[in-house]
């Protein structure tokens, strides 16, 4: 991009609110009552985070890897791709993610040593319980209605924020891996606060 | 003149004629010459960048269907798309297909990739669903120097009838004019309106002096200069150019520049349509009164 300087956030934006709401819209009604489902897993993925066990975390990691992944398929490609060319390259990226946390299912356990960290597993709860429990209401609060919502497992927001949280709580057993797989998450938080931010503007 | 030349002129013509009985709801709006051709074309166009990227939701495409009636039977022809605008390309032909508007459409798209331009305008041609376009620009001016040979042999194959290049919000100018100066080109795109009037200083001038004609885009700041207008009166001097609202006054001071051949607003609501194309009847401002609008713009 040439005078790259001169560009707003807004100038990257190609639909409008009401399109981008209306898509969410539309594919909660598409995959209803999945997201129940999807919120159930959520829960089940708290609970074995919760555990603090080597079995309980590959099963935690090859949860969240199945909900990057329909994010990818279901929301990325097979949706906001009509409305936005970039999320070709976002379903790549939540792929890859994906293949991360199946990375870590299958790692050897006891590779690293525990990290201490109690802020740190205090931050990952706050954000764990506040994409499952909250980010569904946030929509609300913004005066959109409920066939709106946004839910772990079924938009990429809660999903890499429920994937954020989780990993800082368990980033002793992650390893070098469980570190890089924060980047995705965060990436992808950036880039979703930044279309929001460009909607509301 | 060539035979297939005058062939290439006097078709689309005759088919524009029969189209416009479809189409015959109101009167023929003021109409601009391609400076190449000669050929006129309606002042006020329709854009599409955000506002017929909907997607999939089958209710919004069909609203953006009747979005393209409105503008035909106000007399409307020319639409604007690019790869670029996500779903558009897509939801125009459609609303095209479902018109039946394919030969009455001026239709203007753009190639937008750094390289493999014939393969993306296929794609575009398929998803309009037309059988040639009348227009392609190389959109803001990337990977120019690969895309203008290609699309200049497209017309000399008469796959195409008219060769342009686009930039948005005063970006690249300079780069702009070199190409206007040094290349056959028909039409140029460029943001002009009450408030961004750089292209007065050099393109607009040029694009007189070397027979290039204009399509003039963001004439609103993408709504942002309606918002603001919109929360003062429009003055009653208004008036006296057939103006009712603010978009009709700041469509009116782009076309009436004589250098612009269409002014292309996008929207999705079928009253913009019907303001936006109130732009083009009536009474035209003079330079003197084209003045006094932006002046009066400039200090609300």
């Amino acid at each position: 991009v040439s005078e790259w300087w001169t560009y707003r956030l807004s100038d990257f934006l190609m639909f409008s609110p009401r399109t981008y709401w209306r898509l969410i819209e539309l594919y909660n009604r598409d995959i209803w009552p999945a997201q129940l489902f999807a919120f159930a897993a959520g829960a089940g993925a708290l609970w074995l985070a919760a555990a603090r066990r080597t079995a309980t975390d590959r099963w935690l990691a090859v949860l969240l890897a199945s909900a990057w992944l329909w994010v990818a398929w279901a929301f990325h490609w097979q949706r906001y791709a009509t409305i936005n060319w970039a999320a070709s390259y976002l379903a790549a990226a939540f792929v890859v993610q994906a293949a991360m946390l199946a990375g870590l299912a299958v790692r050897r356990p006891g590779a690293y040593p525990p990290v201490d960290g109690a802020g740190t597993q205090r931050i990952g709860w706050f954000l764990a319980l506040g994409s499952l429990l909250l980010y569904p209401l946030a929509g609300l609060l913004a005066g959109r209605p409920w066939s709106q919502a946004e839910v772990f497992g079924v938009t990429p927001e809660p999903t890499a924020l429920l994937t954020l949280g989780l990993l800082l709580v368990r980033r002793q057993s992650g390893g070098c891996l469980g570190h890089l797989a924060l980047v995705v998450p965060v990436l992808s938080l950036l880039t979703g606060a930044a279309t929001l931010w460009a909607l509301a503007g | 003149m060539r035979r297939r030349d005058l062939l290439l002129h006097l078709v689309p013509a005759l088919t524009v004629r029969a189209a416009y009985a479809k189409f015959p709801a109101q009167p023929q709006p003021m109409t601009r010459p391609i400076a190449s051709s000669g050929e006129q074309i309606p002042v006020i166009g329709l854009g599409s960048w955000i506002t017929f990227n909907v997607g999939n939701d089958r209710p919004a495409r069909e609203h953006c269907a009747e979005v393209m009636r409105h503008f035909f039977d106000a007399g409307g022809r020319l639409i604007d798309s690019s790869p670029m605008y996500g779903s558009s390309q897509g939801v125009i032909g459609d609303g095209l297909r479902k018109l039946a508007a394919q030969q009455h459409v001026f239709s203007a798209d753009k190639v937008w990739t750094s390289s493999g331009g014939a393969a993306q305008i296929e794609a575009s041609r398929r998803l309009w669903q037309v059988p040639r376009f009348d227009l392609l620009q190389v959109h803001n001016l990337l990977a120019w120097q690969e895309h203008l040979p290609l699309l200049q042999a497209m017309k000399d194959a008469g796959q195409l009838r008219y060769v342009g290049i686009t930039t948005s919000e005063g970006r690249r100018h300079g780069e702009m004019a070199q190409i206007m100066r040094g290349h056959r080109i028909d039409f140029v795109q460029l943001s002009y309106n009450l408030l961004d009037r750089q292209a007065e200083e050099l393109l607009l001038p040029l694009a007189r002096e070397r027979g290039i004609a204009v399509l003039v885009n963001r004439p609103f700041r993408q709504g942002a200069l309606l918002r603001q207008l919109e929360r003062h009166p429009l003055p009653a001097w208004a008036g006296e150019i057939d103006c009712v609202n603010w978009a009709q006054f700041a469509l009116k001071f782009i076309v009436s520049h004589p250098a612009v051949t269409c002014a292309i607003p996008a929207t999705s609501s079928i009253a913009h349509v019907r303001e936006n194309m109130g732009a083009a009847r009536g009474r035209v401002p003079d330079q003197a009164f084209r003045q006094r609008m932006a002046e009066h713009v400039r200090r609300l």
